[in-house]
């Protein structure tokens, strides 16, 4: 039966959703759309991202969104690091781009089967006082432990791109998927930038999984769930385009929501890859791609 | 010539199986031998697109359980004979290769793992909705009898598991020597010279992605027999996506020899590692495997004895 | 004139806003010479990007010996006879020498122009431009100017009716242009129509029986080599005002 009240119901939890879907492709669209580096780990170190916050949450009632700030440092060290052995590996013999994938692929077999050696296969939940409330706006209710998530998550895309447009490594960043040899000449290591860019998005990758332990409790396999997302939200909204990944975050957030809402939850997953299937065979360079 | 001395060495391991079956009566050897076999079928399949191709599948699991799952449903509904599940497996897994190849390989190679990782997540969740294979809780399956040959059944997959593996290595040995296989390698080192050399890179890679899905499927197919009980979260366990493309790339991707190398040395490790330490410390070691010979030894085992050799002669 | 074997109209190759070829028009004829240069960036390769098919062009037709290969991917256009090298030599790097004209040979050459035993014929060609030696090197590991011989001799397999060459000469010493020069002239005395891109003019003018200029994406000149390189309009995109 469809109600009108479920619909909007279901259409402003699409909303939220997309919000926060926007901060767990964040990273995605740095390194795949701005360096070109095909990280398919990424979900895993956002699932790395909700454990940490919820170790410090479980030990000392830290708050999510703290914890998620406070590891960003480290999040981002860890990204150098990754970036470092992918571009001694790969990037600089100029070996193809596929055995880079693989390695991505490892390193995320790697962390989600020692995140569960630590934690076993148990869903892991945070507390903290906001998250159970909600307000009411007529017949729609705004659950807290969604708009929270979809707000940090705007407020992040748009730091983010502040950043890249504003400052001088930000424009450098954009600049060096379309012209390393520009920057070279003018002093700049492209490596360098590279690898700062790298780091960012591991960083929000710690924010971002905080905001996902907040939603919904998590085991180390729910990361493969996310690559399905993370890539339809990217190839949909152009890749390297910020503000074209942040639509298209809220529309897979409002078409999984009401998939949910009218077919059931668990068919939710299958409609971003129906997503990122068309977009494919239809329109690789996305909707707001060149 | 030596392509017959080939198949004859294959024919005789074929009656070596069974004969063992005559003599060995230890039911876990083949358990784990069939499982080792297993991953040889998978790793070589994976190694058709991969290894030759250069197109990296993410999926394996996903071709795999689709065959499981064709099986399951044939035996639900028909109570089909093993020959038909096999043949059944490796048809409807060819045919979803055949398809992520059409929709996403006329662009850049990254789509084209990306929808492979992605189609294991959703073939997933379709197989936990579906009631009628078991769903999310699973679904027992019970083995015909084994017939006159064989004193059990797992006896009788053990000798159609080794036959089967065989036979993909042969596939596998045919392409690498076969104007296809040559037509994989130039896709491989330069896939626009080759298409400017006349190859038709499409069509090539249409065929590697069938041939490697449909072999996959295969592996599946007697699957449900062999576990006896199918559930999502086995059928799919992502470890078959990780082994089956750790055990070429340890093994050496250009040749037919690597993925049973890999197969043989990734798979007996796991199998004694089951017995002594735990399942999920054992995959851990694939995993850093898999990694340490993307990054120190991207040419496999067979690279470095490549180079040895031309050390020593040099 | 009879029919030209190669008939470019109209050509325009956009890649986002920029125009990187604005209605370029040529033909070229059989068992012709045919030189095109222009300034960096002018647009030759992506023209003949177009050519062999590795680009598909936004506007403009192609026809080969008359038929309209717009449409075509390349390998199918390389069946129909039009073969290429490349400016950074592109090897089946995995490959041996001889393994790299073998698989050209077996599938650009195709029915066109089957022979005897591809091994020996790639040997044939590899004789033909010195390359022999090294019949059995892995290709990834040779010289820039054993790069450059495979590339001129890859595309000798693959029987062209029509064979483009882009900037074969590059960074390499005289002598060794000589060498190139002899192996095209060669080519051409046996009947294969050559389009030789080219920055090294004593290289063009020498080869060319007629030269395009373009610049900027557009054909600013054409005629005998003398005429052309006398023409104010190519001293000027050349020397800038």
């Amino acid at each position: 039966m469809f109600s009108l009240d479920l619909f909007l119901n279901a259409l402003v939890a699409g909303v939220l959703l997309g919000g926060f879907y926007a901060a767990v492709s964040l990273g995605i669209s740095i390194a795949f759309g701005l360096l070109d580096v095909v990280n398919i780990g990424h979900p895993i170190f956002v699932i790395l991202g909700s454990y940490a916050a919820f170790v410090l949450n479980d030990a000392y009632g830290l708050d999510p969104l703290l914890s998620g700030v406070l590891f960003a440092p480290v999040f981002f060290l860890i990204g150098v690091v990754v970036y470092q052995v992918y571009y001694l590996s790969f990037e600089r013999k100029g070996e193809s781009p596929l055995r880079g994938l693989v390695f991505f692929f490892g390193l995320l077999f790697i962390i989600e089967v020692a995140l569960l050696l630590k934690f076993g296969v148990d869903y892991r939940l945070i507390e903290a006082p906001y998250i159970g409330r909600s307000i009411h706006i007529g017949e729609v209710g705004i659950a807290f432990r969604l708009l929270v998530p979809c707000v940090v998550g705007l407020l992040m895309t748009l730091a983010i791109t502040q950043f890249l447009s504003r400052t001088f490594y930000g424009r450098a960043i954009k600049g060096v998927a379309q012209d390393s040899l520009a920057l070279r000449l003018m002093g700049i290591d492209p490596v360098r930038i590279k690898t700062i860019a790298f780091g960012l998005g591991i960083a929000t990758a710690s924010v971002a999984g905080a905001l996902l332990i907040m939603i919904s409790p998590v085991e180390p396999s729910i990361g493969r769930a996310y690559i399905g997302r993370v890539f339809a939200i990217a190839v949909l909204g152009g890749l390297g385009s910020i503000g074209g990944t942040l639509t298209a975050a809220l529309i897979l957030g409002i078409a999984e929501s009401l998939t949910a809402t009218f077919s059931g939850p668990s068919w939710s997953l299958a409609v971003s890859f129906g997503i990122l299937l068309l977009v494919l065979a239809v329109r690789p360079a996305g909707l707001f791609g060149r | 010539m030596q392509a017959r001395w080939l198949l004859a060495l294959a024919g005789v391991l074929i009656v070596g199986a069974f004969v063992v079956t005559r003599t060995v009566d230890n039911r876990y050897v083949y358990f784990a031998a069939y499982g080792i076999l297993q991953y040889v079928l998978l790793a070589t399949a994976w190694n058709i697109l991969g290894g030759y191709t250069g197109y990296v599948n993410f999926g394996t699991g996903a071709f795999f359980a689709l065959g499981a799952y064709t099986s399951v449903f044939l035996i639900q509904a028909v109570q089909a004979p093993l020959v038909v599940l096999i043949v059944a497996g490796g048809l409807v897994s060819g045919l979803l290769g055949f398809g992520i190849g059409y929709l996403t390989l006329r662009l850049r190679g990254v789509f084209f793992s990306i929808a492979t990782l992605a189609l294991a997540v959703v073939l997933e969740t379709m197989m936990v909705n579906w009631e009628y294979v078991g769903g999310a809780k699973g679904i027992s399956i019970i083995r015909p009898s084994a017939g006159p040959l064989f004193t059990n059944y797992v006896q009788l997959l053990f000798v159609v598991m080794a036959a089967l593996a065989m036979g993909a290595v042969a596939v596998a040995w045919f392409i690498e020597h076969s104007r296809i296989g040559r037509g994989f390698a130039t896709i491989r080192d330069n896939e626009e010279a080759a298409e400017c050399m006349g190859v038709p890179t499409l069509r090539l890679k249409l065929l590697a992605t069938t041939v490697s899905g449909c072999l996959m499927g295969i592996a599946g197919a007697p699957f449900p027999y062999y576990i006896t009980f199918v559930e999502p979260v086995s059928a799919f366990n992502l470890s078959y996506a990780v082994n089956s493309l750790a055990m070429p790339m340890v093994g050496g991707t250009t040749s037919w020899v690597g993925p049973i190398i890999g197969a043989v040395l990734l798979g007996t490790l796991q199998q004694l590692a089951t017995v002594t330490i735990s399942s999920e410390l054992n995959l851990l070691i694939v995993g850093v495997v898999l990694v340490a010979f993307v990054v120190l030894a991207p040419e496999g085992i067979l690279g470095l004895l490549r180079r040895g050799t031309r050390r020593t002669r040099a | 004139m009879g029919e030209p074997l190669l008939r470019v109209e109209n050509v325009v190759k956009r890649f986002g806003g920029f125009q990187a070829l604005g209605g370029v028009s040529l033909e070229v004829q059989p068992g012709e010479r045919f030189g095109l240069i222009g300034p960096n960036g002018s647009g030759k390769t992506t023209l003949i990007n177009c050519i062999s098919g590795t680009l598909r062009n936004d506007e403009g037709r192609i026809f080969f010996r008359g038929q309209d290969i717009t449409a075509l991917p390349a390998h199918r256009r390389t069946w129909r006879g039009i073969a290429r090298t490349f400016q950074i030599p592109r090897p089946f790097g995995t490959m041996t020498v001889l393994e790299n004209l073998r698989v050209t040979l077996e599938y650009a050459a195709r029915e066109r122009a089957r022979a005897g035993d591809p091994a020996v014929e790639a040997m044939e060609i590899l004789a033909g431009v010195g390359l022999d030696p090294k019949a059995g090197a892995i290709s990834g590991l040779l010289t820039q100017i054993e790069m450059r011989k495979l590339e001129l001799a890859r595309a000798m397999a693959a029987k062209p009716a029509l064979l483009i060459s882009d900037e074969a000469m590059a960074g390499l010493s005289s002598s060794e242009v000589d060498e190139l020069l002899e192996i095209l002239l060669r080519l051409n005395a046996a009947g294969t129509t050559v389009i030789m891109i080219e920055h090294i003019m004593r290289a063009v003018m020498r080869f060319s029986e007629r030269i395009a200029v373009l610049d900027a994406g557009e054909k600013i000149a054409e005629g005998p080599p003398d005429k052309v390189v006398s023409d104010r309009a190519v001293e000027r995109a050349y020397l800038g005002e």
